[in-house]
């Protein structure tokens, strides 16, 4: 993975540029010493590590313009961070950067139930959004795994997603507006408590922008009344082709479950020996889940189950009551960690179409043979969004080499049939020299000059998303 | 002037490299709001057709000038429909023609079911389309979750053919429900239907529509399956009962008629007065509409109020102080020229902007100053 070297004029003015900052920022929100700054090294793609030149946790939207606009007078690139749990590198520094960390802005600022929203500081976590409305009966919908940590503010960064956003849409869709600090400092509101942006939709153009265009620091939230209750089905089939055609009939029907999650056989092998959630050993299960009272759950479920039924199941288990609910949702959740517990693995993001799941699988398994490497596969199938999770020893010499190969012949694959590169991870540095398989040059073109209207000088962020070799004349202006 | 009629996408993009100066873009020429463009008409009407549509995926692809019913006329065959329920515009806008999806897409036309299936944009997978300096740009997919770089889909959403023409739409689209019904509450006061409404939409019963017009109440409206939408209907009877007389329809033909009629605002059809649309907080619905005095219809559960002002008023005057925005849609041209359509923008804001479009159409011969 390339980066750019650090520019040897700002390490020259290092301690200048620190006592500047030092002028406007309290003394506890400018850190460089070696030992606090490593924890800001990588995020959760930890392949990949580089020491900031400092860091700055600000607390308010006001320290933030004036980090920035110092930054923006020194030439110094700044590199937003949430909660640093990105999978996509996304939060990874160059040793010329200032990581903005907003992680000390993390309070509710409003809460509005009449008009269903709720404005929060950025730094938040997703998961204590909902548990700042819950006990009054609303939740915010987006719900990645890493919703107990990561924050909204790398949420709006990636336009995350989650396991229910089948229903309920991803970030883009429950975002209402955000207060933005411009890379030259200027505060920005985009959108607001309403439900459509006036003019041209720039929170919807900031929202998926990998913090390249400016620092979130507040946001507007849509939230929305909790359902009166949900039940969980799981289904075990014969092959994936088949739970894969079980998929498409249910949405064809016209159910529209909250989600639909699929599991294969390596995965299930991995989670029942880590997680023991009692699920059958079989080549691929899906859970299906469903909302309402619980005769609106019966009636779905029914439906469901009478579908299923006609791709002949081998295992067909409705939760009974709560407890046999989470032992469905247990294993699921607990893929990734158990995945983890055998291997190092490499989790992909990319999308396909529903229809090409079965021939995208297959595909898989075919490719994992040829490079000699593992893969199992976890993921929201409702929509297409695959995880699969090449399996790899990072102590075995050149094998991190080989599944990073297979992982783009992987993605190029979701392309090729019509999907994208990632559904709800982000570009980092992790894909951004794959984006040419899904963008002509023009196509690139076109979203860098939104970059050009919004950070001049490509200073937020600016190794990521787009090919080193593609932005370089930017960069460099 | 002759106006340009491109069949395919080729020949859009050597029809914009090749125009000197102005172009006014048409999708179906039924919404065209904002400052009066004057220019040489480039029609989509040429390029249209369904390209690609899988039901089991909940996907259809389309030419932008494809005409909405087309769309729905094949959507329908499977038993399934746009969630964003496209409004009809003409009779609001007094204008004729046929609505073209490209146009639809333009404007970001969404009708009641905002409140819960969301935007035009929301359903926007993918866009191609030609900018300014005639270079064909895709962006987005077809497929339900794709961060892969910037989403221009949502810019393009909404930009009224400023920053590019567009090609070729990729929508999400949604089963059809089984059953519908609509439960009307006898209420006259605009503020007292909003709190009925926020009480409705603040339940757990999924409600599709919530609105009020001034002779027919606070409407709410559900659907789904039979036996779920009969269940939603008695409870949400219930909770509604405490702020007026509540009537539930269950006939299909009647609910959707009277939610045709929200979409289309067809209280407001042909009634004197230039017609603005604000968008704003539920709760400033009532203080908007009182102070703005004339005939109203509130959707979206009071987010959104169409409105009657006398012809040639500043409505952006009167309603200082409160939050949200304002869009004149409908004045004489004069009017148009006069006061801003698209609700003005702080500097910093309108720098953004106009540099998006400084940079989309170099020439500045998209639709120029049509958003301001």
């Amino acid at each position: 993975m390339d980066l750019p070297s650090p520019d040897p004029a700002i390490m020259a003015r290092k301690s200048a540029i620190l006592a500047r900052l030092r002028e406007v920022l309290p003394a506890d929100s400018v850190i460089d010493d070696a030992t606090e700054t490593r924890a800001y090294e990588c995020d959760a793609l930890t392949a990949y590590r580089c020491p900031p030149l400092a860091v700055v946790l600000p607390r308010t939207t006001e320290e933030v313009a004036a980090a920035l606009k110092i930054c923006h007078a020194e030439g110094v690139p700044v590199v937003p961070r949430g909660s640093g749990t990105s999978l996509a590198g996304g939060a990874l520094p160059t040793g010329d950067a200032l990581i903005l960390g907003v992680s000390r802005l993390n309070a509710v600022l409003e809460t509005d139930y009449p008009d269903r929203f709720i404005r929060v500081q950025s730094g938040r976590t997703n998961l204590s959004v909902t548990g700042a409305v819950e006990a009054d009966g609303f939740f915010y919908a987006p719900d990645p795994s890493s919703q107990l940590a990561c924050a909204i503010a790398g949420n709006i960064a990636m336009n995350s997603g989650g396991a229910h956003c089948l229903k309920y849409g991803v970030t883009t869709n429950n975002l209402l507006g955000v207060r933005m600090v411009l890379m030259d400092g200027t505060v920005v509101d985009l959108g607001g408590p309403w439900m459509d942006a006036p003019g041209l939709d720039l929170p919807g153009l900031v929202c998926g922008s990998e913090g390249q265009l400016g620092v979130v620091t507040e946001a507007w939230l849509r939230i929305l009344p909790k359902p009166e209750g949900a039940r969980p089905v799981l289904m075990g089939f014969e092959s994936s082709e088949v739970a894969g055609a079980c998929v498409a009939d249910i949405i064809k029907a016209g159910v529209l479950p909250v989600a639909i999650e699929f599991m294969d056989r390596p995965c299930i092998e991995a989670t029942e020996a880590f997680a023991r959630a009692g699920y059958p050993m079989c080549e691929a299960l899906l859970i299906v889940e469903v909302e309402g009272s619980p005769a609106e759950i019966d009636e779905q479920l029914g439906l469901i189950k009478q579908i299923a039924g006609r791709h002949d199941p081998v295992e067909l288990r409705e939760a009974g009551d709560e407890d046999e609910a989470k032992r469905i949702w247990l294993g699921r959740k607990s893929a990734f960690g158990a995945m983890g517990q055998i291997n190092d693995y490499m989790c992909l993001d990319g999308t396909i179409p529903v229809s090409s799941l079965p021939h995208v699988l297959r595909r898989i398994g075919e490719m994992s043979k040829e490079f000699g490497l593992d893969v199992a596969n976890v993921f929201h199938a409702g929509d297409g969004n695959m995880h699969p999770l090449i399996l790899f020893d990072a102590n075995k010499p050149g094998d991190l080499e080989r599944c990073e190969a297979l992982g783009a012949e992987i993605l190029k694959l979701c392309v090729e049939v019509g999907g994208c590169l990632t559904g709800e991870h982000g570009v980092g540095i992790e894909k951004r020299d794959l984006m040419g398989v899904q963008f002509a040059p023009a196509d690139l073109e076109a979203q860098m000059r939104v970059k050009d209207v919004f950070d001049p000088k490509w200073l937020l962020n600016p190794a990521k998303v787009f090919p080193l070799a593609v932005s370089a004349g930017r960069r460099a202006a | 002037m002759t106006e340009l009629c491109p069949e395919t996408e080729q020949e859009l993009a050597e029809a914009i490299r090749a125009v000197a100066g102005p172009v006014a873009v048409r999708g179906g020429g039924t919404r065209g709001i904002g400052r009066p463009v004057t220019g040489q008409v480039l029609e989509t009407r040429g390029m249209a057709g369904i390209v690609l549509y899988e039901p089991g995926a909940l996907t259809l692809v389309a030419k932008a000038g494809t005409p909405v019913a087309e769309i729905e006329a094949a959507l329908a065959a499977e038993g399934q429909r746009l969630a964003f329920e496209v409004p009809d515009r003409r009779g609001l806008l007094g204008t004729e023609g046929v609505s073209r999806i490209g146009g639809v897409v333009a404007a970001n036309a969404s009708g009641p079911r905002r409140v819960q299936a969301g935007a035009c944009r929301d359903a926007l997978l993918g866009v191609r389309f030609v900018d300014g300096a005639g270079t064909v740009v895709k962006n987005g997919g077809r497929v339900m979750k794709n961060v892969t770089g910037y989403d221009l889909v949502k810019l393009m959403a909404g930009s009224h053919g400023t920053l590019g023409v567009l090609s070729e739409v990729a929508l999400k689209v949604l089963p059809a429900p089984e059953a519908a019904a609509s439960l009307a509450v006898a209420i006259d006061d605009p503020g007292a239907a909003v709190a009925a409404l926020s009480a409705a939409l603040g339940s757990p019963f999924d409600v599709t529509g919530a609105a009020w017009l001034p002779d027919a109440g606070a409407l709410v409206r559900i659907e789904g399956f039979a036996a779920s939408v009969a269940y939603r209907a008695e409870r949400l009877a219930a909770l509604l009962a405490p702020h007026g007389a509540v009537t539930v329809e269950r006939d299909a033909d009647a609910v959707a008629a009277h939610w045709a009629a929200v979409r289309d605002v067809a209280p407001l059809h042909g009634r004197p007065g230039d017609l603005w649309r604000l968008a704003l907080k539920p709760s400033d619905a009532p203080e908007a509409v009182a102070r703005l005095g004339g005939a109203a219809v509130i959707d979206w559960g009071g987010g959104l109020v169409w409105a009657l002002v006398p012809a040639g008023e500043d409505a952006r005057a009167r309603l200082s102080g409160l939050g949200g925005h304002a869009t004149l849609m409908r004045a004489a041209p004069e009017t148009r020229a006069r006061i801003a359509p698209f609700p003005p923008e702080p500097a910093a804001v309108a720098a953004l902007s106009a540099g998006l479009r400084q940079r989309f159409d170099p020439r500045g011969v998209l639709n120029p100053g049509l958003m301001g």
